[in-house]
C-alpha cells in the first residue's frame, strides 16, 4: 500500500517554536537566535553588547553549549540574566530545550532575549527556537567563502555580523565577496562589519537592536 | 549530526501514518530535501538505520530525493535553477548576479511511504 504523506519532518519542533513565539510576543520580547561556527566570537560579541547597552535594555541570555557552563558564566558576569543549556554533544538547540530554559527564567521585564546556539554553521539552521530573527556571526579569519559553503544558515538570517574586522590586515578576507555571497542567498540581509573586541562598527549593530526593540514594543 | 534528531522525528511521523492507515510493516519511505537544506543523505540513511534497528520498522529502506534550488531573479523576475556550485548565482536570462529570491530548495519533508 502506497501512502502519500507530505508532512514536514520537523513539524513537531515547528509547533514548539510557534508556542514559544506566541509566549515571547505576548511579553513583547525581541528574540534573536545567534549562530556561528565555534570561535567566531559569539560570546565576546554578547559580552560587549550586554555591557554597552546595559543601561538601555533589560537583556537575558540562553546559552547553548556542548558541555561546559563557561559561556554562561562569562555572560552572567555582565549582570545579565543567563541560563545554560548543555546539549551533551548535541549539535544544535531545538524548540523544547529553549522552552524548558525559558520556563526557568523571569522574562517579565526583558526587552531582548539572546539565544546563543551551539557553535556550528550547519545544524542550527534547520531548527527554529521561537526567535524573531536568526543572526549569523562570521569572523574574518574563517574565510569569505563561508556563505557559499553553508548556504542555508545565511539564507535564513536577517543579519550577518562580520566579526574580528580588526584582524582584516592580517587575513585574506574580502568583505565585499562575503557580502555578495550572503546577498545572493538572502536579498535583504543586513550586514555589519564589527569588532566585538575593539568595538569598531558595533554602533551600527546597536542601532539595529534599538530599532527592532522599538518595533517590537509598538507592535 | 542533526540527522539523528531528524531521523527521530521521521520515525515518529511514520508510526502515526502507519497507525492511521492500519498497516504494520514498513517497506519503504521517501524523504525529499532541498538543495539548500543542511542534510547529508548518507548521514540520514545511517541515522534512520540506527534508529529503526531492532524495532518493528527494521529493514525498511529510506529513499532520499533532492529538490533543486529555484531562484527568482530580482531584475527580470524570471525563475531559474542555478547549476553547479553556488559561488555565483548568475541569472541566465539577464545576467544579474545578486539578491535573487529563493523559491524552493529549503524543503525537508516526508513524501510518501509504502507499507503493508
Amino acid at each position: 500500500m502506497q501512502i502519500k504523506v507530505i508532512r514536514k519532518i520537523l513539524e513537531a519542533n515547528d509547533q514548539v517554536s510557534d508556542q514559544l513565539r506566541d509566549m515571547f510576543q505576548e511579553k513583547k520580547i525581541l528574540v534573536l537566535n545567534l549562530m556561528s561556527s565555534p570561535g567566531a566570537g559569539k560570546t565576546t560579541l554578547l559580552e560587549s553588547t550586554l555591557t554597552d547597552l546595559k543601561d538601555e535594555f533589560n537583556m537575558a541570555v540562553i546559552e547553548g553549549d556542548l558541555q561546559t557552563s563557561n559561556d554562561a558564566e562569562r555572560v552572567a558576569a555582565t549582570g545579565a540574566q543567563a541560563i545554560q543549556i548543555n546539549t551533551e554533544g548535541g549539535c544544535h538547540l531545538d524548540g523544547s530545550m529553549v522552552l524548558e530554559a525559558a520556563n526557568q527564567m523571569d522574562l517579565n521585564q526583558v526587552d531582548i532575549l539572546f539565544v546563543e546556539n551551539v557553535g556550528n554553521l550547519v545544524c542550527p539552521a534547520e531548527f527554529s527556537v521561537g526567535e524573531d530573527y536568526k543572526i549569523t556571526i562570521l569572523s574574518v579569519v574563517e574565510g569569505d567563502d563561508k556563505p557559499e559553503k553553508y548556504p542555508l544558515i545565511f539564507a535564513e538570517s536577517k543579519v550577518m555580523l562580520l566579526n574580528k574586522v580588526d584582524l582584516l590586515p592580517y587575513v585574506d578576507f574580502s568583505l565585499e565577496k562575503a557580502s555578495n555571497f550572503a546577498r545572493s542567498l538572502k536579498n535583504d540581509i543586513e550586514i555589519y562589519p564589527v569588532s566585538a573586541k575593539t568595538r569598531e562598527g558595533m554602533d551600527s549593530w546597536y542601532q539595529w537592536l534599538r530599532k527592532e526593540v522599538k518595533t517590537k514594543k509598538s507592535a | 549530526m542533526h540527522e539523528m534528531s531528524i531521523a527521530h522525528s521521521l520515525v515518529g511521523i511514520i508510526k502515526q501514518e502507519m497507525d492511521k492507515h492500519g498497516v504494520t510493516k514498513l517497506l519503504r519511505v521517501k524523504v525529499k530535501y532541498g538543495r539548500l537544506s543542511a542534510i547529508v543523505p548518507e548521514a540520514l540513511e545511517t541515522a534512520f538505520e540506527a534508529m529503526t534497528m531492532d524495532t518493528e520498522l527494521q529493514g525498511a529502506s529510506l529513499e532520499t530525493e533532492e529538490v533543486p534550488l529555484v531562484a527568482k531573479c530580482r531584475e527580470c523576475h524570471k525563475e531559474f535553477s542555478p547549476e553547479g556550485d553556488l559561488m555565483i548565482m548568475t541569472c541566465p536570462h539577464c545576467s544579474a548576479e545578486f539578491g535573487h529570491e529563493i523559491i524552493s530548495g529549503k524543503e525537508l519533508y516526508i513524501d510518501e511511504l509504502e507499507a503493508e
